[in-house]
């Protein structure tokens, strides 16, 4: 089974994740030697509507270490670029310790954590087409 | 700079025809790239490293073979050795060709803008109708969604407050469920998640405006003094931030007049009643 690529976020516009983890998680994942995509923070990618989410999204199994699963789900959504609920871990680096962040995220097998809520996504409303982003001043 | 400028995309080759970095450097040249605003893609042999898409990128590493000439096929495929460049010098070094790309500089704007669980949306359009910065809209479908992000106000949550079903997330913020933690049934009977807009603003933010304006006009006659008359438009604004502790006194003073406002809710209302009328039809 291929292995799942690692998305690691910096979340650098912000002070929500705490700097150890942070700073512990990607310290072992230049430690491990494995290819690894790192973005300085998953909000502006969204916001952007970066087509790197959408080559990511689709690239298979995914462990993405960032923030809350129902945030990242949404805000791969916002970008075009929907999650595969049965090949997406979120490793939520805002309440988990170093040590359980990177005990998840070296675990090869993925487990699926994508919250499905009270209707699928495939009800929600097609991220296209909306306007292209705006200036901004 | 627009959200839809190209950016610089790195990619730290430890490949075939490169040396490995040390671990320690790895980590150093990644967390200041990082830092900097660059996307990063680690890679070495084992897998296919994706194209450029709308990005410029970059190739960094310590070649031991003659690297391409840059592409001038429009990818937009620049080679640059790390021999001689601590982590400082490489990010001034890319930061110039950034600037002198003109692509965009991620960092000049905090990406802080309403998101929206879908899962738990149920249309009602009570945030299309509380924005007055434009930041939604409707799609074909008459279907709720965030169309100008950028136009948020930096830290305010305040649409996520009227949201009834918690459906409004700000990851950036500090405390769930807003920021994208579970939603609770505790989070959904909690008073001020179950705030409704009126009773958000302690009335009709947009009537109470109207009505200070009223008096305002009906005194900026008799007096004619319009310092006056700013005085009392920034009492009731002081007044209004004390009844939204969330949202920052800055995008309160920003607020437009009181009759700017009234005409923004007015369209805003239309927008959300005709949005509404399109998902009945």
């Amino acid at each position: 089974m291929k292995p799942p690529a690692i998305l690691y976020c910096h979340c650098q516009y912000a002070q929500v994740l705490p700097k150890e983890v942070k700073q512990a998680v990607l310290q072992k994942l230049c430690d491990s030697g494995q290819p690894f995509e790192a973005v300085p923070d998953l909000c502006e990618l969204s916001a952007r509507r970066d087509p790197a989410l959408a080559r990511l999204a689709a690239a298979g199994p995914l462990k993405i270490s960032a923030c809350f699963p129902r945030a990242v789900k949404w805000l791969f959504h916002a970008a075009n670029a929907p999650l595969a609920q049965d090949q997406t871990e979120i490793v939520n680096l805002r309440n988990l310790t170093a040590e359980d962040a990177c005990a998840a995220l070296f675990e090869p097998v993925v487990t699926p954590n994508l919250p499905a809520g009270k209707v699928t996504a495939a009800d929600a409303p097609t991220a296209h087409p909306q306007p292209e982003p705006s200036t901004v001043s | 700079m627009a959200l839809s400028d190209p950016t610089v995309r790195i990619v730290l080759y430890e490949g075939s025809g490169a040396e490995p970095l040390a671990a320690e450097e790895r980590f150093q040249t990644m967390t200041a790239l990082l830092e900097r605003g660059f996307p990063v893609t680690r890679a070495g042999a084992e897998r296919p490293v994706a194209p450029p898409d709308r990005a410029h990128v970059t190739v960094l590493g310590r070649f031991t073979e003659p690297v391409p000439t840059d592409s001038a096929d429009g990818a937009h495929v620049r080679w640059q050795s790390l021999e001689g460049l601590d982590p400082v010098a490489l990010t001034e070094q890319l930061d110039a060709q950034r600037s002198e790309l003109g692509v965009a500089r991620p960092g000049e704007w905090k990406p802080w803008f309403p998101v929206i669980d879908y899962d738990r949306c149920t249309n009602c359009m009570q945030c299309l109708s509380f924005c007055l910065f434009g930041v939604y809209g409707v799609d074909e479908e008459k279907r709720i969604q965030v169309q100008n992000n950028d136009n948020c106000k930096t830290n305010c949550p305040a649409c996520s407050r009227v949201c009834p079903e918690a459906a409004i997330m700000f990851p950036k913020y500090k405390a769930g469920p807003i920021n994208g933690d579970e939603v609770s049934d505790a989070d959904l009977n909690r008073e001020k998640m179950k705030i409704d807009i009126s009773a958000l603003l302690g009335g009709d933010i947009y009537s109470m405006l109207r009505t200070r304006s009223d008096r305002a006009k009906s005194r900026f006659s008799k007096e004619r003094d319009s310092d006056k008359a700013l005085a009392e438009r920034q009492k009731c604004l002081v007044k209004l931030a004390a009844l939204t502790a969330d949202v920052p006194p800055e995008v309160m003073i920003i607020l437009p007049s009181p009759e700017e406002i009234a005409r923004k809710a007015e369209e805003a209302a239309n927008r959300a009643k005709a949005a509404l009328q399109g998902q009945k039809s």
